[in-house]
């Protein structure tokens, strides 16, 4: 049934495109003709040591692709045909793939390792191909290294596959056992240990149990340990990878170790190779994110015996640990500020300062201040950045009590360094820790405020000179402004930077217009900062955001006259455009927000709504995402008036609601409806039947991402609120749908927090559907219509009551919906609604809730239940 | 097996200013959804439905000053239909008008329920001005039954101040049924209406005095006097009618002057005018105004009733239906200048009333005049009765106990019917 395949798998990796193209096609013909027979020539090719290592290469890749996708429902697909072929080729398939592992050629062996563990990723969870493991330890023990590295490195793949509880624990045991032997010192062979030790990596997730167990534990930390300090840079590297997952995955398990671990991970950050280094300094970034974890959670609600307690391992290593981190701020490389993909120790290690300042709080302040102080004047470029970045690091943990004194003295410092000091990447980081002090130190709920009449002019001078500064100077200069503008609380009737309202507006607009605005994300930040700055203004500077749109407008208006764009021209287009519409979105909701201006701005409306049409008629088959929002904006702005654009602007709310494959766009114009139905109300009549076929047909895709479904059910409550009993049409199609989805997310046992909460998020989509639905029936002569619904809306709220995992939102909409039904079907669910349990102890629950929308929901309930058994 | 990659975040903002944009608008249209919600919800069930006109104004015990409010222009638009928001928007006699029909006005008891104990609430009813309170968008306003305000004040009660209230929206309102007592310049509350936009129209008279019992305590409305909260509201102790509920509503010492008792169906929605699920009896212990009197504040000699002028020349009660008193002829009427609709005021006459089988069959009437042009409404029958009761043979508060302790007895009697065993 295997047919020879060689020459076309060579072909596919022609240099010449014909005969490549002539070849995939080749590939993809007999695919589609014969599966079983495609998968067996491949697999044959694979096993095959006589055929060139090119083909089998690249036939093991063909077979990996054809077991897995990135995209679910592709990937179902791809299972389901895996598992129904027959089960003879399926067991000569494997026979071959395994047979591979003992190949003489090492890219043969790991592609077979590769395709072994996707497989198994099929078949273990479905308890099939039962042998596999015992035949991977049993080539263990085979002589040839080559075999041996090959089972260990398909061991690690199979680990990355398969979930832990689709394997038993004596497999487990054993995996481990030959794992952590592969790893020991003893083992001669580099490759072997290398492979053990990345296969350690991907099996910690399995050794829970063996965790657990004292001995096995200090075995394996006592193996990993040994295995950092390898003559070998990549099994020292893959040695520390493992201590780093341990850090987050075993936190508890780790007090014994942790005065050695630091022992070598501080030998490797001051003496050994980057890469390395690297690792053990993620080592204690790892610890602090699992204690800052632990200490919010403590901050909310601190039982003592619930989670994982804190051992304080950051506090305890702080003495060592902050000149540690210190010394390495002083590596930095030059020009790393204009390079997007820079990582090294500097940064890494000013990132872990940074979080062991969150972790401790104020006792990192008295450690790192000599540091910036000895530094921070010195002559060479590298000292002051140093402090500097040492000093922004720590801003955000410490108390303000504790740095706004240093604060107050070092403002002064800061502004002059960014003015003066001669190195760019000084300023760089002068003018983030100054982003940093306006983003963690000043705002209304400070007791002594950093920025005060006296200094705010400097301030914003200096700022605003520094946007003139090289463009990744000017970026962090814009990401200062961004945090001072946003210190000062909305909505209150002054603001201190109203006098400099208009400077700052022609600045940020000065900035986006530079040449090299494109580099270091300039542009992007300072139309960032314009949007903070309009949202952050007050009533006072409402003429002047006004004066904003026709000047935003004029500049959208300008990128849509370009003339046969080249394709980066084109992209560099629709990336202005989503600036600049993100812009007009902001100050639409800004001047929307109040009557007075949204009375002026709708002057505007025409102008903007044409601009907005053309800058969806730029693209073929897509919507612009940014276009989309400002368009929810306008239509909450315009009410009523909307109407008018209506019909031009439909077909791109119908392309917005078709966009699966950018499901951002879709769940965004599905919000755009929900504004729509608001703003028309009945007037949306004319353009349901189209809006609701597509909403019922992406919730039946598979396509679909399921972020998206929750909002589309809420809309189905907008559409019913807005249409009334207009919406009986659709009954006979939206209820079945929300029915089954309900079923669906009415039981969670076993769901990871993931999971819970987008259940969660389903539940309150579904509710909604069914609040905005009976409250558009209220009061009509059709709400019998949808008695027959009430039973299974009922059961649906007790069933979630009785699963006691809602949260606030979910549990506000559950009990509103209780009310709604009450309400609409009055004495008609009397008797239904006195059965239920939710409207006795889950609206009692609900009555005395301290969240007091909850309260106000269930008083609600409360009122529209008696009124409905009392008639 | 590729090392993994660990960059983190540097210099760089955790969120970016599009997520925020992003996240920014599903808050907006979140809210803009609960709005609705919220809208749908009270706009649905606030509507305060208007009965055909039928309430009658001086149904209240208390004698009627004769304060001549403003004449009332051409009605311009019917109000019945507006809910309490946009009632509130109304100005001067539109105001008044509609405010006037919100009331659930008592009847007079003529005779005492049945199931008395089981079904009924009494209280002693405070002796002051029967208003309607309603407190939204920071401001508290009461209005006497015939629509004129009696205070604009700030209050402790929902949205009744402007207070930051971070509790529920400042359109939503309240609405209660009081009574301002002037001695201590205090609003009896004796019943709710409306709670924070939630309508209790269609409420049990248990559920809304369960209601108010709860919620208005935690409002702060009984506290005393402040900047914010200019009068003090206040409870009257609800009683179950049973033996020992109306000895203690009859003889229990208030801190506010008694006028008569309140009965209560316990089981009777919040009907606005007339209603016989709402009785009110007083005798000389609990009132000071048991008989009418006149304008000038004395008890005249006769009874007096004012009575409606029909076409055909009856006179009438308030009441739907009509109850007939008499009969004007036509010549009369030609001659005195009088027409349909006009309100006159008899005395009943030596011969008084006289009734065969429990109805009206003739009432002596001697005509006095037009009545006082404030008058929107002529008597209500049970009014009529219970004055004349008042003055030849008054109901007794020993009548009241004697029924209830002949239900009691009523309920104790072992049953009479025997089953029969052969």
């Amino acid at each position: 049934m295997a047919m020879e395949v060689t020459q076309i798998l060579l072909n596919a990796q022609s240099i010449d495109g014909t005969v490549r193209k002539h070849a995939e096609d080749s590939l993809k013909q007999f695919q589609e003709q014969n599966l079983p027979s495609f998968f067996l020539s491949l697999s044959g090719e694979l096993a095959n040591d006589d055929k060139p290592v090119e083909s089998r290469k690249l036939a093991g890749l063909i077979l990996k692709n054809a077991l897995d996708a990135k995209e679910q429902a592709r990937k179902y697909e791809l299972v389901q045909r895996w598992v129904s072929l027959d089960a003879a080729v399926k067991a000569q398939i494997k026979t071959c793939l395994l047979q591979t592992l003992s190949a003489p050629a090492p890219d043969a062996r790991s592609t077979a390792s590769q395709v072994i563990a996707k497989v198994a990723g099929i078949e273990l969870p479905q308890k099939q191909w039962p042998e596999l493991i015992g035949s991977l330890l049993s080539n263990i023990h085979q002589v040839p290294a080559n075999v041996k590295q090959a089972t260990l490195e398909t061991l690690g793949y199979l680990c990355e596959e398969v979930s832990p509880n689709c394997v038993d624990q004596d497999h487990v045991n054993k995996i481990l056992t030959a794992v952590v032997q592969g790893m020991n010192a003893s083992e001669g062979n580099s490759d072997v240990r290398l492979a053990a030790t990345r296969a350690l990596y991907n099996a910690l997730g399995f050794a829970q149990a063996n965790f657990s167990n004292d001995m096995e534990r200090d075995y394996i930390m006592r193996v990993v340990c040994e295995a950092t300090l390898s003559t070998e840079l990549k099994i020292r590297q893959a040695a520390f990878e493992c201590l780093v997952s341990i850090s987050s995955t075993y936190y508890e398990k780790l007090a014994p170790y942790i005065q050695d671990i630091f022992n070598i991970t501080a030998k490797a950050v001051k003496e050994d190779e980057e890469p390395v280094a690297l690792q053990a300094i993620e080592f204690w970034s790892s610890i602090c994110d699992e204690e800052i974890d632990i200490l919010e959670d403590y901050g909310d609600d601190f039982t003592g015996d619930s989670g994982i307690p804190c051992f304080y391992f950051i506090k305890q290593a702080l003495p060592a640990l902050v000149p540690l981190l210190l010394e390495t701020l002083l590596k930095q490389e030059e020009d790393q500020d204009q390079d997007e993909g820079a990582w090294n120790i500097a940064m890494a290690g000013g990132t872990c300062l940074g979080l062991v300042a969150r972790t401790v709080g104020d006792d990192i302040v008295p450690l790192v201040m000599p540091f910036i102080e000895e530094n921070i004047t010195k002559p060479d470029w590298r000292h002051r950045e140093a402090a500097t970045y040492a000093f922004g690091s720590i801003l955000e943990g410490p108390s303000p009590d504790k740095l706004t004194p240093i604060v107050n003295v070092a403002l002064t410092f800061m502004l002059s360094a960014l003015t003066r000091d001669p190195n760019t990447h000084v300023k760089d980081t002068t003018a983030w820790t100054l982003g940093r002090i306006f983003e963690f130190l000043h705002g209304s709920t400070t007791d002594a405020p950093i920025i005060t009449q006296a200094n705010c002019q400097q301030i914003i001078t200096v700022l605003l000179q520094s946007m003139k500064d090289v463009p990744n100077v000017a970026e962090k200069a814009c990401g200062a402004l961004y945090f001072l503008a946003q210190g000062y609380e909305e909505g209150a009737p002054s603001s201190p930077l109203t006098p400099f309202f208009q400077e700052i507006v022609q600045a940020l607009l000065t900035a986006t217009h530079r040449e090299d605005a494109g580099e270091s994300r300039l542009r992007t930040a300072a139309y960032e900062t314009l949007n903070e700055v309009v949202r952050c203004s007050t009533d006072e500077t409402a003429p002047m955001v006004l004066q904003l749109v026709p000047v935003i407008m004029m500049e959208l208006h300008q990128t849509l006259e370009g003339q046969k764009l080249s394709s980066d021209e084109r992209e560099k287009q629709s990336e202005v455009q989503g600036l600049l519409c993100g812009c007009l979105q902001v100050i639409i909701q800004k001047l929307g927000s109040s009557e007075p201006t949204k009375y002026v701005f709708m002057q505007y409306a025409d102008q903007v709504m044409g601009l907005f049409l053309r800058v969806f008629a730029c693209r073929s088959a897509t919507v612009h995402e940014e276009a989309m929002l400002a368009i929810g904006a306008l239509a909450y702005a315009a009410g009523p008036d909307f109407a008018k654009y209506m019909p031009e602007f439909y077909k791109y709310l119908e392309m917005g609601l078709q966009n699966f494959e950018e499901y951002q766009v879709c769940a965004v114009t599905v919000g755009v409806v929900g504004d729509i139905c608001r703003a028309l109300e009945d007037k949306i009549l004319p353009y349901c039947d189209g809006i609701m076929t597509q909403l019922l047909k992406n919730l039946s895709s598979n396509q679909l991402h399921r972020s998206v479904k929750p909002p589309i059910f809420s809309c189905f409550g907008d559409i019913a609120l807005a249409i009334g009993e207009n919406f009986e049409k659709y009954l006979m199609y939206a209820m079945p749908m929300l029915q089954s989805a309900a079923e669906l997310s009415a039981h969670t046992s076993g769901a990871d927090d993931d999971m819970m909460e987008y259940t969660n998020s389903l539940r309150n989509g579904i509710l909604e559907a069914y609040s905005g639905i009976f409250q558009g029936f209220k009061n009509s002569t059709k709400t019998q219509l949808l008695i027959p619904y009430a039973p299974h809306i009922l059961q649906f709220l007790d069933s979630i009551y009785m699963e006691k995992d809602m949260d606030d939102l979910v549990m506000k909409t559950a009990v509103g919906v209780l009310g709604d039904l009450a309400d609409t079907l009055g004495s008609n669910a009397g008797s239904l609604i006195q059965q239920s349990l939710s409207s006795k102890e889950f609206l009692n629950e609900c009555l005395s809730s301290d969240d007091h929308l909850i309260k106000e929901s269930a008083e609600w309930a409360k009122l529209a239940i008696s009124r409905a058994i009392s008639v | 097996m590729a090392p993994h990659d660990l960059r983190r975040p540097f210099k760089r903002p955790a969120i970016s200013d599009q997520q925020r944009r992003r996240e920014l608008s599903l808050q907006r249209q979140a809210q803009n959804r609960l709005d609705a919600q919220h809208h749908a919800r009270r706009l649905a069930s606030t509507l305060l439905f208007l009965q055909p006109p039928q309430s009658d104004p001086e149904a209240d015990p208390e004698p009627d000053p004769e304060i001549a409010p403003e004449a009332e222009p051409e009605q311009v638009t019917s109000p019945s239909e507006l809910d309490v928001r946009e009632a509130s928007k109304l100005k001067g006699a539109q105001a008044r008008k509609w405010f006037a029909r919100q009331l659930m006005l008592p009847e007079w008891m003529i005779d005492v329920p049945d199931q008395l104990a089981q079904d009924w609430y009494v209280f002693a009813r405070p002796s002051g001005k029967r208003c309607f309170v309603v407190s939204t968008n920071g401001t508290t306003v009461s209005r006497l039954r015939n629509g004129s305000m009696l205070h604009r004040f700030p209050s402790a009660l929902p949205n009744g101040a402007r207070t930051r209230d971070a509790s529920g929206s400042a359109q939503s309102y309240t609405i209660l049924d009081c009574i301002f007592h002037e001695a201590d310049q205090t609003y009896y509350v004796i019943d709710m209406v409306c709670w924070r936009g939630y309508s209790l129209h269609d409420c049990a008279a248990e559920f809304r005095f369960f209601w108010l019992n709860s919620k208005l305590v935690e409002t702060g409305a009984f506290d005393p006097p402040s900047q914010y909260h200019r009068y003090r509201f206040s409870l009257v102790p609800v009683y179950n009618c049973d033996q020992s509920g109306l000895s203690a509503a009859y003889t229990e010492p208030v801190p506010y002057v008694k006028d008569g008792l309140l009965f209560y169906n316990k089981h009777a929605h919040y009907q606005t005018g007339n209603t016989p699920l709402a009785l009110v009896w007083k005798d000389e212990n609990c009132s000071q105004y048991v008989i009418d009197t006149d304008s000038k504040g004395q008890v005249p000699s006769q009874q007096q009733v004012v009575l409606e002028l029909q076409d055909n020349g009856n006179l009438t009660t308030s009441d739907e239906p009509h109850v007939v008193f008499g009969c004007l002829d036509g010549d009369f009427m030609q001659k005195s200048g009088l027409c349909c609709g006009n309100l006159l005021r008899f005395a009943i006459s030596n011969g008084g009333l006289s009734f065969l089988d429990g109805k009206l069959e003739k009432a002596d009437l001697h005509y006095l005049g037009k009545s006082n042009r404030a008058r929107a409404f002529a008597d209500s029958y049970s009014k009529v009765m219970f004055q004349y009761m008042a003055r030849h043979s008054p109901l007794k508060v020993d009548d009241l106990l004697a029924s209830i302790n002949s239900s009691i007895e009523q309920e104790n009697k072992p049953s009479d019917d025997q089953e029969m065993v052969g």
